[in-house]
């Protein structure tokens, strides 16, 4: 499937579970910071996704949980080297520039952004 | 006891669909309180339609809960989408069917369809399609954020217990 039309099939699931409208659905744009997902909200389009697509998202796969509580990954209010490297682990579709530079825990939302959950089921679906 | 909205629990099929019915009443007290009327009809008492949307929370949550035994606490997360063409007035029945669409560690969603029985003289009532309710649920001991709750399961109470016994459903929690 062609990146342009997992990308619309993304927009089309976005604004349903957030209620928000076609263009604010940019590549750019964060599920949390701008788009106003909750915690639920993730689960919801998980659920969405997986119905779209045809694929399992296991629980965290999608976003990491739990991180900003673990005290080996966040120290002082920044995410530690080992914070980092179990990102990159876990949830390796986000790009992690911005968060490399200043890596302040209120910055792990802002990568996951439209276009990681684009690269997210562009890899799940090559993988199947 | 818990404000229930749901009088019975017609059909089980585990994890997969729950009907459950609702008997609208002139004695309820809220109906007193509500009189809402429209550019077409004049004042009378009406279920108010956020009370519909609980009674098929209280449905596909008993559902979603049955699923693992009622071992999980399941509680409405996110009403995805609710829409109601018509009032349900006193006399007549509510009829929700619950349906599982997705069911994991984490959660469940479920789709809904409301119909009203209106009551006839001669038995069956006529029978209307008034809405769609389309509900997500959480199960809050996996919520994403980590936090801890107690051990008991306070979402699955005495009421619920009791509506299941007296629909004829085994009821072991």
């Amino acid at each position: 499937m062609e990146r342009s039309e997992i990308f619309d099939k993304i927009q089309e699931i976005l604004v349903d579970a957030l209620a928000v409208d076609d263009d604010e659905v940019t590549n750019e744009a964060t599920l949390i910071g701008d788009l106003g997902a909750e915690s639920i909200d993730i689960l919801d389009i998980s659920f969405k996704l997986e119905q779209e697509f045809g694929f399992k998202i296991e629980q965290g796969e999608l976003f990491p949980e739990g991180i900003t509580q673990d005290p080996d990954y966040v120290e002082a209010g920044k995410v530690t080297a080992k914070g980092l490297q179990m990102l990159k682990e876990r949830v390796p579709h986000f790009n992690f520039t911005d968060l490399e530079a200043d890596p302040s825990v209120e910055n792990v939302s802002k990568i996951f952004t439209v276009e990681a959950l684009v690269t997210f089921c562009e890899q799940k679906l090559q993988a199947a | 006891m818990r404000w229930m909205w749901i009088d019975r629990i017609v059909e089980l099929v585990p994890k997969e669909r729950m009907v459950a019915i609702k008997q609208i009443s002139m004695a309820e007290e809220h109906l007193h309180d509500h009189f809402p009327s429209t550019p077409t009809r004049k004042a009378m008492p009406v279920m108010p339609m956020s009370l519909i949307v609980e009674g098929m929370a209280q449905t596909a949550g008993v559902l979603v809960g049955h699923a693992e035994d009622f071992k999980q606490k399941v509680v409405l997360a996110k009403v995805s989408k609710a829409k109601l063409t018509k009032d349900a007035t006193p006399g007549c029945t509510l009829r929700y069917t619950a349906t599982i669409e997705q069911f994991t560690t984490a959660g469940a969603s479920t789709k809904g369809i409301v119909e009203l029985i209106e009551p006839s003289a001669t038995g069956e009532g006529n029978v209307e399609v008034i809405g769609q309710i389309d509900l997500l649920f959480s199960h809050l001991d996996n919520n994403m954020g980590g936090v801890e709750y107690p051990e008991e399961n306070f979402v699955f109470s005495e009421s619920f217990k009791t509506l299941m016994e007296t629909s004829g459903i085994e009821a072991n929690f």
